[in-house]
């Protein structure tokens, strides 16, 4: 670790402590209705949305109707994207004749579901497989539209906390409406055009084909690459133009660059904690839950950043230089870019990680164990570490549920939050929510770590009547690049990442067969919706009740107190839950790396 | 849900035209016209002939010049259609059995260099197109590019001093040399003789 390393970090958190509490009041104001200094330009486009599409901007809705409209919203949104992947072959701005060979039905269903539900999961690398329209039409537009109704639903949850005795928590049009034109356009515009001017490409050409200075053929790909780079960050989505995502030289070609980047991942997230003190009319409350969150991240941030600048004890004995010099990072370099280095490849991991957005400036398969342990458990607790876009404000707000539910039961009083008793509709609908995430991560892992594909039935002549369709015959755990532990690993990360909506991978897993396409596209499903229906079932009742004044009997849910309750309660929940697997995985990969074994890649059995 | 359907419907059109179209649209304009260099990849002419993009690394094995990262991208590395980083874990017999390989063949090539060898020189970038290395690489490297090319190694050394990126505001990311810029310069003013 160096002093430069830990001021990156350091620095990055007080840029995000800066920008909260302005960005947190024009939310606030944003969605209560109020006007902001936007309004005068961009009023008239708010106006003419709701006239499109046909909704009145007074109307309430109640929670199962503000559900439906998600639902209904999120539906569309797929078909939109899984239909043009599949007939991108006919449609225009499609330089290299890509079609829908490239794309199958399963690939095609599992990116559309991907990228509706905010994970951005890449099953396909961009450059190969999909057409500059795909790009910028489908999977472009539901990096804002997925952000923008992660929004809508935690400022509904909120509304549930704020509001008394009302039976509705706002209207899902009109959110997802400012949340777009008020935020996400404006900022994406602004930052896109940055990112171009740093060397961010930005066009509609033919992949550039030259002759390097040694006279060997190079084809560089091209394409609208800052538009969709600006909202893939500040969307927290994270699906990358490229394979290399944001360690591409196009995506982010300088560290400047890749500091902004991070910076607008936790942008809104952190933001939005103030906005939620706003609307409950205590701003205690709002710092209470960005005290907790900065907590978590300053702790990951230089765990993560501690075990990479150790770097690969093996390797080192190679005569690979493992500490860090004025001339030369140190550490474990593999996937990670010289520009980065060691510190900000570490921020930025965890930084993804902590929110849901899951765009990668170093392959995190390659991290030192104990260093890409630190992204897998912040998935598996469900990115509240500030969290996604909105995503991060309503599983915060589930744990603040539990976390009072807890010390309810410890001093035998109805426990309440911000002024509403929790009572039992509302801790069993985040318990469902904590299960169903937890099931989806476990269960299919589990399966995917057994489950064997037979050889295709063959006729007299020894010849195969039919091919494997699921994956290649065989086990799954075959497609994994890694063997040993870390190959456990891949496949847990691959089914937290999907479940949590987060997308980055430990990537060396081959995942483009029907059998992970469709599974990682059902956790997907899992961690998206039956998160967010029950949280909003449980603010729609919340909404109902009065508040309650405080006595001195009620526990504060600010102040230091609670903040270590609430760090708690997330880390107690993840601990209990994933720890036997991640024992298996990252952390006994630790100790065999102290011991120098090595794991040659044999396809069966997973452990040598 | 049936009345949510129209709007659903609608919105989804709305926004695609709107953040799919026009938006990429408008930013393809604008930059376009105000940064066109790099909006297009950044690309490098030398004799009104393409030679490669400032961002993108491409393959260097010739001894007179600097040599880029290991690569994953593709099947020959730097492969610009196929960026990649090598996915290979800590405990990966095959990474071990590639970086022992680099190790050799870097202790080869640059026999008067003893010390450690920078850690970018034997592990693969993320992306397989990392156009840089670091200063302590480039150094480890400039006695046998100077050789190969009959110049004094201090020499060689004062040009990769001349082009060295340092951290961003002085505080961002790492110092380091751009390679291809680096082996154009060394061919611009440094002819082999």
């Amino acid at each position: 670790m160096t002093v430069n390393g830990i001021a990156q970090i350091l620095i990055f958190f007080l840029i995000i402590l800066a920008t909260t509490k302005p960005l947190g009041i024009f939310m606030a104001r944003l969605f209560e209705g109020k006007r902001t200094f936007l309004h005068p330009i961009l009023r008239p486009l708010e106006v003419l949305t709701y006239k499109v599409i046909g909704v009145r901007e007074e109307t309430e809705q109640r929670w199962t109707q503000y559900t439906a409209a998600l639902l209904a919203f999120s539906v569309f949104s797929f078909l939109f994207v899984y239909l043009l992947q599949r007939l991108q072959g006919v449609l225009p701005l499609n330089p290299q004749g890509f079609n829908r060979t490239s794309v199958t039905p399963d690939l095609a269903f599992n990116t559309a579901v991907s990228f509706v539900t905010n994970t951005n999961w890449q099953a396909y690398s961009g450059e190969s497989t999909l057409s500059y329209l795909v790009q910028m039409a489908g999977l472009a537009v539901q990096n804002f539209a997925s952000a923008a109704a992660g929004i809508a639903v935690a400022i509904a949850v909120v509304r549930g906390f704020a509001r008394q005795q009302m039976d509705s928590l706002g209207n899902f049009w009109v959110d997802v409406t400012r949340a777009t034109v008020y935020i996400l356009l404006p900022v994406s515009t602004v930052v896109a055009l940055f990112l171009c001017w740093q060397g961010v490409i930005q066009n509609f050409n033919h992949y550039t084909t030259l002759t390097t200075v040694e006279g060997v053929k190079q084809i560089i790909a091209q394409g609208p690459v800052a538009s969709q780079e600006a909202i893939k960050m500040l969307g927290t989505n994270g699906g990358g133009f490229f394979n290399a995502n944001s360690a591409h030289p196009f995506e982010n070609p300088n560290p400047l660059t890749n500091f902004l980047q991070i910076i607008l991942i936790f942008l809104i997230p952190a933001a939005l904690t103030y906005t939620f003190g706003v609307m409950v009319g205590d701003r205690r409350q709002g710092w209470t839950v960005f005290s907790a969150c900065a907590v978590m991240f300053l702790a990951g941030a230089f765990f993560c950043y501690w075990a990479e600048a150790q770097g690969n004890p093996t390797l080192a004995k190679l005569g690979i230089e493992t500490h860090a010099t004025a001339l030369q990072p140190g550490g474990n370099m593999e996937g990670k870019e010289t520009r980065f280095g060691i510190a900000a490849s570490a921020l930025f991991a965890t930084v993804t990680t902590d929110a849901s957005c899951g765009a990668v400036n170093g392959m995190h398969d390659s991290f030192t164990p104990l260093a890409g342990l630190v992204p897998l458990f912040n998935i598996e607790t469900g990115e509240v570490i500030f969290g996604g876009v909105g995503a991060g404000l309503y599983g915060i707000l589930l744990y603040a549920i539990l976390a009072v539910f807890i010390a309810g039961l410890m001093v035998g009083r109805t426990p309440e939050y911000v002024g509403k008793k929790v009572e039992q509709k509302e801790v069993k609908m985040a318990m469902l929510a904590l299960i169903a995430t937890a099931f989806s991560i476990l269960v299919l892992a589990a399966i995917t770590s057994v489950i064997h594909f037979a050889e295709p039935t063959k006729d007299a002549k020894g010849q195969p009547v039919a091919q494997s369709y699921w994956n290649p015959p065989g086990p799954a755990t075959a497609n994994f690049a890694n063997n040993g532990p870390h190959g456990f690993s891949e496949n847990l990360y691959a089914y937290s990442s999907a479940t949590g909506n987060n997308g980055s991978a430990f990537a060396g897993i081959s995942v483009n067969t029907p059998w992970y396409n469709f599974t990682l596209g059902l956790a997907m499903l899992l961690g998206r919706f039956l998160f967010l229906i029950p949280l909003l079932a449980a603010a729609g009742s919340l909404a109902l009740k009065k508040k309650i004044p405080q006595t001195a009997g009620t526990l504060p849910t600010h102040g230091p107190l609670f903040v270590g309750l609430l760090v708690g309660t997330v880390i107690l929940v993840g601990a209990l839950t994933f720890f036997p697997a991640l024992a298996l995985g990252p952390i006994v990969e630790h100790f065999l790396m102290q011991s120098g074994k090595l794991f040659a890649l044999l396809p069966f059995p997973l452990w040598s | 849900m049936l009345n949510q359907l129209a709007p659903a419907l609608r919105l989804t059109i709305l926004m695609t035209i709107v953040t799919g179209l026009i938006y990429p649209g408008v930013v393809t304009g604008l930059c376009q016209v105000f940064f066109p260099h790099q909006a297009n990849g950044s690309l490098i002419t030398v004799n009104d002939k393409l030679v490669g993009s400032d961002l993108i690394g491409q393959n260097f094995h010739k001894p007179e010049y600097f040599h880029p990262r290991p690569s994953a991208a593709g099947n020959d590395g730097y492969d610009a259609t196929a960026s990649s980083g090598s996915n290979l874990g800590p405990t990966s017999q095959k990474l071990f059995d590639r970086v022992k390989a680099s190790a050799d063949e870097y202790r080869k090539e640059n026999p008067d260099f003893h010390g450690p060898i920078p850690a970018d020189a034997l592990t693969a970038s993320a992306s397989g197109l990392d156009p840089e290395i670091s200063l302590a690489n480039a150094t480890a490297q400039a006695d046998r590019v100077a050789q190969a090319r009959g110049k004094d190694a201090t020499e060689v050394q004062h040009l990769v001093d001349s082009l060295a990126s340092r951290r961003d505001l002085g505080l961002l990311g790492e110092a380091r040399v751009n390679v291809l810029k680096l082996n154009l310069a060394l061919d611009r003013e440094m002819a082999k003789k």
